[in-house]
Order: C-alpha cells, then structure tokens, then sequence
C-alpha cells in the first residue's frame, strides 16, 4: 500500500449560522488521483479552502496531516511552500499580462529589487512545455483561449514545486476536446508520481481518471469509493452517494391549489453571450408556466438557468435574442429594460443578493419600496409614510426578524435578507416570478418559510418559476419540472414522475451525447 | 420577564455613549472646536463676535452650494466632479462681462445658472452615457473651462457695478434684509437704547442701538415652524410605531431650535440677515428635501449602494448618473454668481481649489467615499466645521501654510472616524 500523502481528520467549519463541514475525512496516497465529488454547496470547496489555507488554521477544528506532520497554515503561502498548490475554478489570471508574467505573479524569480526578466520567461517556457503548450511565455494571456488558459495555471501551479495539485472543477469551462486534453495531461502527471485532487460535477470524468471517489454531501463525507475494479465505478453508483438522502416534511404541502390556464410562454428563445457574441447561453428554449402552477427548472452550475430566467426580465442579460415571448396568450415584444419586464408584471428575484439583490447599505424600507417606488409616492415625491405601513405589512407577512424596518440590510441574516428580496418583488406585484436559486445559502429553518410564501404565492395565482441546483428542493415544490443542461432544455417531467436519478441521468446523458 | 431579560431591556433603553459619539462624532468635534478657538488665550470669544459669524457665512457661501451639488455625485457611489471651481469662474466671468455691457441683472442671472446647467448636462452626457469615468470627464471640465474662462476675461478681472446684483448676491453692507420692522416702527428706537439696562444687559451695550429686529423675528419665526413640524412629525411616527421613544427627538429639536435662535440673535447684533444666506438655506432645503423625499433622491442612494441591483429594480441608472452631474453644474452656477457678488468682479483664477473644499465638506459630514450613504445635514455640519477651523486660524494667527495642513489633517481623521466606525459594525 502507497504512502498517505494527505489526511484531514474531523475537519469541521461553521460559518455564522451555517455549519459548513461537519466532522469531514479525507485520506488522499501519494500518487493518485483522488476525485472530490457532491453537490453545489456540499462543502467540497470549503474543504480545499481549508486545505490551503485561504480559512486559516484556528478557524476551523480537526487536523490536517501532510507527509506525517500535522500542519497549521496560516495563509495561501504556507500551504503552497510545502506544495500544495490549489487551482481554483475561476481562472486567477491578469488578462493584460503575458503568460511568464502571470505564472510568476507573487512569486517572481530573482533579486528582491529586480526581477530577472530572462530567468523568468526561461523557466516559465520549461513549464508550458510540460503541459503540452506551444506558445511562447511572452504571449498576453488574453489572446488565447480558456483551454490553454487553464493549461497556464497548471503550468503556474507546476512552477510553485506543486506536490499536491488541487483542481476545482478545472473542465467547467471548457469545451469536450480540451476536457479530454485536460485530462490526459493529469494521468501523464500521475505516472510522474504527482499527486492530485479533482473536483468535479461531471461524473464521466471521475470514473475516466479518478482513483478513488469521494463523495461529500451537506457538509460530512459519505464513502470513499475505489475505482480500481475491471469496470469503472458506474455513474449510477456515485450519484447515489450524491443524492441519497431522505426527505421527510422538508417541505410544505401545496394543497387546493388550482392550475389555470398559460400565463407566460417562450419558444425557440436564444440568448447569446454578452462577451462572445457567437456563444449561446440560451439554445432554443421553448417553455410555459401556468397560473399557480411552480416549475421548477434544475441544472448544474452553467447551464444557462440564470441566463435564462434574466433574458425573460427584459433581457437584462445577454445579447442578441431571439424567439417569442407570449404573456396572457398575447405576443408581447419587450424592450430591452427591466422596467418594461416590470411594467408587464415580470419579476426577477436573483440568486446573489448581496451583489445585484439588496441595497446593503440601505434599511429594510427602503429595499421593499425599490422596485415599485411609484406605488408608494405621488408625483414622485415618496409618502414616507405609507413606505413605511407597506415595509411593516411585508415584515408581518413573511416573518421578517428584526427590531424596525429601519434596520440595515447589511446587518441582517441571510435567511432575512432573502426575505427582503422577495418583499420586494412581492411588493412589485408580479405575475410571474423568476426566483432564482431562493434558498441558496440559508438555514432550514429559513429554507422552510421561503416555502411556505413559494406557496402563497402560488395559491394567489401567481406563476413561480423556481430555478435551483438542490435537486430535493426542485423535486419537493415544482409542479412540473424543467431539465436544462449546456443552454438547453433536455428534460421536461411531472413531479409525480421525477426521481433524483431520472434527473441526473437526464443530464448526463444529454452532456456525453454533445 | 426574567432578571437578564429586565437587565437587557434596561440595557437596550438607557443611553448607550458609543453610540452616541459615533453618531455624533462631528457635532461634537465643531463644538469641542470653537469651544478652543473661543477660549485662546489673548484671543477669547472673538470667534463668537457677531461679525466673525456674518463673515463665516458669507466666505463660504460657495462651499455649502458646490457641497451640495458634490454630495448628490459621491452618492453615485463615491464620484466626484473636479470641474466646478473652473465653472464657478466661467460662469462668474460670462455673468460679469454680460452685465458690464449692460444687460438686464434678471436675464444676467438666468443666464448664469442656464450655463452652469448646460455645462452639467454636457459633463453628465459623457459620463452617463458614454461611460467616461467622472474623474476624467470633469478633470478635462476642469482644464477647459478655466481655458475658457481666460478667453472669456482676455485674462483681465472685470468688475460689477450693478448695485442690485451685488446687494443681493454679494456681502457688503447693503447686502441685508433692511430692518424693516424698525424702520417702520421708529418708537421701538427708545427701548433699544443703551438706557434700557435690562435689555442691554442682554443683548450687549455695543449692540442694542442697531439691533436688527426684523433679523431676530424671522429667525424667532423659523425656529417655531421648525418645532411645529418636528412635533407633528414625531405625533405622526408615535402612532404608526417608528419610534418607541420620544426623547432624543424631543432633545434634537431643542437644541436645533436654540441654535436658530442664537444664530439669529448674532446676526441681528451686526447687520441682520445677509441675503446670502437666503440663498443658501434655500438651496440646503430644496436638496436637503429631494435627498429625502424624492423618487430620484432614492434612486440616488440605491446606485451608490447597489447600481447592478438597482438597475434590476428597473431604474435607469445611467439617468441618475446624469441627473447628479446636470445639478451639479447648476449648482455651480448658482456658485458661480454668489463668487462675483462677493468678489464684486472676476478674476481670471477665481474658483480655484473650490472643489476640494466641496468634496472635504462632503466626506467630513460622512458621506461615504464608496457611495451610498451621506446626509445634507451631514455635509452641513462638516462645511460649517470647515469654515469654523478656517476663521479660527485666522483669528489666532496661524499661518497660512499651517491653515492648508491642518486642515489635510483634519479631512483625514475625520474619514478614519468613519471607516473605522463602519469597521466594528462588520
């Protein structure tokens, strides 16, 4: 048996209110491939921050053992000096720089006053080559593409001594051939005798270069599985592990609901990328919702839920739309505002509140009354007044915890700051709501009461669009539900039909045949 | 209710002093300020003279204006315009040459404020819609117009002669409301006379012969408005439950209904109520309102907060962007006009440096370099402290050299106040 390399023992973190691991293990032997697999918000990247020590040690509790000593990082540096090098799915690169430069950025080569610029580039042009990369070190890193980008934070992590190599879903944003490429390049490593830890959503590639799985699910680690039988470990066993869990009164029951008739429609709608104009992020959409009906709209990270559900609230995202949107039965041509798309009675509630939701800085009032100011004033001057009994009516409604509605966004929990989103766009008195990701981030207990008002609102007629990667949640409120992968809707099903595993096998399916 | 839960409660009601010097951090550093300027040795009290305070006003009658122009851009999330000394002067110079060639004052005036206006309007094209970041639209501003304001002058100071512009807008001796209410009531001459002890016990011996009584009643007038709409206010905020306690209210609204008085009361002891000051409560109030009260003052706060949120909100950001920039130049206008009137003229350099004295009023009264937050009454407050710390230097002598770095000083420490306040609430 291999030497461990790398063991994390009870490795337990807790964020204000949230325990993010719980008593999590991990044992990882020199030289092997070692997949982290579980849903988003599992904890999988919370544990190679810890690892890295971006959460330093005193943060959280248990021990990390690497090379049989116990290690107490402080700080990136740290970790990186015995090398353990992490390699983060949003690529840390300078576009404007070259790519010598970026491989070398706080870790430059030669004296303290004066970079050896010759040295540099040589060393940096070694690693590239290693990593199967023919353009010279000297090149920007925004004249080439992402597959070749993420080829030069191997090559920078290579350059830092790396012994422990962390990918965090390093394919995401690439396309199948350089994926494979990807790959290949690990295994190649591998036989060197490097040692490496993959995290990734994309379970074909687990069982194509994984040694051993392990599968992490709400915060504590569930099995390792070996992948070193005849057959690789069937996708249908990880997903298992992935999603088994029970669910028991999670969530509330919608009864007497009655279903009326379409209110909102799209067909063949495409979006394309705002930045690269040639890349769709919404394929050939066609969907419906009815009135008091939920539908749910899962897919993994990427997929293009956000995109869509922002394309529909007057094209706030994306460029180049096409397709036909009916409200009522009647074709409505929307401009490009999100004005308009309120006006129409369309409302977006996002998935980051803090960055394009609330106004933190700002009181709970001032939050409910934004999207509809005109409601609460005359001629444009605002009745403080009545600003005021609407943010209470709303504090009542939804349960919101607070001393006054004079509070600060800022200073509220996150379960309470989403509850002051969807007060205000309650408070717009949509038709149709777009909830995007509504629950990520918070506790149960919060979870459940975003439910319920899921279910008032639903109950008063209203259209919800429920978008979310937590597959129990979409699987326990949707009506009906929608499967979209890689900008596509690949799946439509009841929800009495649904099941974890048809859903994921949906996906998956749809992503190899690509 | 448990014994820690009564201990709690009282906790919560009784007077928390960390809080109370956090939010009041600079009222407390103006009073702690002239309390020293007035108690300098060999110079006591001078600060407090009648003059001195007529004269507070009057010199920085443009940093209240262009404060307050500045105010609503920081709160776009921290953008400043560096442009409005240059258009103080331009403005100053097209008003002055146009009433030198004899053009109606009225016309003259609109005119003034007109270009200010345009000029607002155009800088905010370019950073709303064209997206040139507000530093550098108004650096080029800032560069163009004192160009301008060269050609405009050929590099030469003109002078104003019309009476009327420089008594309204400007500070000389004819720059008051006239006492109307002695001048009608000539009998009222023997009981404000050095004879009546009582009286001169009060208001002083070198001041009751001319004191300004239309001055005091007007300022009597506004401080009984003020109480009366506070009290309403607070009836109003006690029934729907806004506020639980009436008290700090009730003691807010003394203390400013007092400072009303005294101003008042030592404006009425020089030359009563200079027309300047008209202006300028007339400019606090209106934006002091709009900040407030308004749908676009809102919108103002929100962009400087969260523009990405606002913007899904289904506010047109770019719009209040150049709503910020087009009253600013008006502003600067206005600015613009009390400059020549109390320059009587202008020189081809005046308004230099004007900016930053807006921009350190702002930040001194806590608006918050990132956007977002910031009060009228904040900027207020950190104009007058300003201006107390300028006239104070003065009075004691301090060089002018020294002037400039202690007030780099004080503008940096007060911005550290707020950071580090903001920090703890983390």
């Amino acid at each position: 048996m291999a030497n461990i390399l790398l063991e994390m023992k009870n490795i337990t973190k807790t964020f204000p209110g949230v325990k993010a691991l719980d008593t999590v293990n991990l044992q990882v032997e020199e030289g092997e491939i070692h997949a982290l697999v579980g849903e988003n918000g599992a904890g999988k990247s919370t544990l190679m921050n810890v690892l890295s020590g971006i959460y330093p040690h005193g943060t959280y509790e248990g021990d990390i053992i690497y090379n049989g000593q116990v290690c107490r990082f402080s700080n990136i540096k740290d970790s990186e000096k015995l090398g353990i090098v992490i390699i983060h799915q949003e690529l840390a690169l300078v576009p404007e720089m070259t790519i010598g430069e970026n491989m070398y950025l706080g870790n430059e080569v030669g004296h303290k006053f004066a970079i050896n610029w010759n040295k540099t580039y040589a060393e940096a042009d070694k690693y590239l080559k290693m990593v199967g990369l023919e353009e010279s070190s000297k090149t920007l890193v925004k004249t080439i593409g992402t597959g070749k980008q993420q080829l030069v934070e191997i090559a920078k992590a290579l350059a830092k001594k790396a012994k422990l190599l962390i990918l965090d879903e390093p394919t995401s944003s690439l396309n199948e051939e350089d994926s494979r490429a990807l790959l290949d390049l690990m295994l190649s490593f591998k036989k060197q005798g490097m040692t490496m830890i993959i995290i990734t959503h994309k379970l074909n590639e687990v069982a194509y270069v994984a040694d051993k799985i392990t599968v992490i699910r709400d915060g504590t680690t569930i099995e390792t599985i070996d992948n070193h039988g005849k057959e690789p470990v069937s996708e249908e066993r990880i997903i298992k592990g992935m999603v088994g869990r029970e669910i028991t009164n999670r969530f509330p029951k919608r009864e007497g609901v009655k279903i009326g008739e379409v209110e909102m429609e799209i067909s063949h709608w495409t979006v394309h990328h705002p930045l690269y104009p040639e890349r769709k992020v919404v394929d050939d959409v066609s969907m419906y919702v009815r009135k008091g009906e939920v539908v749910g709209i899962y897919g993994l990270m990427g997929a293009g839920r956000t995109e869509l559900a922002m394309s529909i609230f007057g094209q706030s995202y994306g460029v180049n739309f096409s397709g036909e949107l009916k409200l009522d039965g009647k074709n409505v041509k929307m401009k490009k505002s999100e004005a308009d798309a309120i006006r129409h009675k369309i409302a977006y509630v996002t998935e980051d509140r803090k960055g394009n939701g609330l106004v933190l800085s700002q009181s709970i009032k001032v939050n409910t009354s934004l999207a509809n100011l005109g409601a609460i004033s005359s001629h444009t001057v605002i009745d403080g007044d009545r600003e005021y009994a609407v943010a209470e009516e709303y504090r009542n409604k939804l349960k919101i915890k607070t001393p006054s509605v004079e509070q600060l966004v800022g200073n509220l929990s996150g379960g309470n700051q989403q509850k002051v989103l969807l007060a205000k766009w309650m408070f717009a008195e949509p038709d149709v709501l777009l909830l995007d990701e509504p629950t990520r981030g918070i506790d149960v207990g919060a979870k459940y009461e975003i439910y319920c008002i899921i279910n008032d609102l639903a109950a008063a007629g209203k259209c919800v669009i429920l978008i979310s990667s937590e597959l129990p949640e979409v699987l326990g409120m949707s009506d009906r539900i929608y499967i979209m992968n890689e900008a596509k809707i690949v799946g439509e099903m009841k929800a009495e039909e649904a099941t974890q595993e048809k859903i994921m096998t949906a996906i998956l399916r749809s992503g190899r045949g690509a | 209710m448990t014994m820690s839960e009564k201990r709690a409660a009282k906790a919560t009601r009784s007077f928390n002093l960390g809080e109370f010097f956090q939010k009041y951090t600079m009222i407390i550093a103006l009073v702690v300020v002239t309390i020293i300027f007035s108690r300098w040795p060999g110079k006591e009290g001078l600060i407090l003279l009648p003059s001195n305070l007529t004269g507070l006003i009057a010199e920085n009658a443009y940093v209240f204006v262009l404060a307050t122009g500045m105010l609503l851009c920081i709160l776009t999330g921290g953008n400043i315009d560096l442009s409005v000394g240059s258009v103080v002067c331009f403005t100053a110079a097209v008003g002055c040459i146009m009433m030198a060639s004899g053009a109606n004052i009225w016309v003259t005036v609109l005119a003034m404020l007109a270009i200010g206006l345009a000029i607002g309007v155009f800088q905010g094209f370019w950073i709303a819609k064209l997206r040139v970041p507000a530093f550098i639209a108004t650096l080029a501003g800032m560069y163009a117009f004192r160009g301008f304001s060269n050609v405009v002058l050929n590099g030469y100071r003109v002078d104003i002669t019309n009476q009327t512009f420089l008594m309204l807008f400007g500070n000389g001796k004819t720059s008051f409301v006239p006492d109307v209410i002695r001048q009608q009531f000539t009998g009222l001459d023997s009981i404000f006379n050095k004879e009546n002890t009582a009286l001169a016990g009060i208001i002083g011996e070198n001041f009751i012969t001319n004191f300004n009584l239309t001055c005091m009643v007007l300022g009597a007038l506004a401080a009984l408005i003020f109480v009366i709409a506070r009290i309403r206010r607070i009836r109003v905020q006690k029934k729907l439950g806004i506020i639980q306690s009436t008290w700090g209210q009730v003691v807010s609204t003394v203390i400013i209904a007092l400072l009303v008085l005294w101003v008042a009361f030592k404006l009425s002891c020089y030359r009563g109520l200079p027309y300047v000051l008209i202006w300028i409560a007339l400019v606090l109030g209106i934006y002091a309102y709009i900040t407030t009260k308004t749908a676009i003052g809102r919108h103002l706060y929100a962009v400087g907060g969260n523009e990405k949120a606002t913007a899904l909100s289904g506010v047109k950001t770019r719009n209040v962007y150049w709503f910020a920039y087009a009253n600013i130049g008006l502003l600067a206008g206005l600015a613009g006009i009390l400059t020549a009137g109390r320059a009587k003229g202008i020189d081809p350099v005046y308004g230099e440096g004007y900016e930053m004295d807006a921009i350190a009023a702002c930040f001194i009264g806590g608006a918050s370099a990132y956007g977002g937050t910031g009060k009228v009454s904040g900027m207020i407050i950190g104009a007058i402290l300003m201006g107390v710390i300028n006239k104070g230097m003065i009075i004691v002598g301090v060089d002018a050299n020294y002037q400039k770095v202690v007030k780099g000083i004080v503008l940096l420490i007060a911005v550290m106040f707020d950071v580090l306040s903001k920090r703890q609430k983390r």
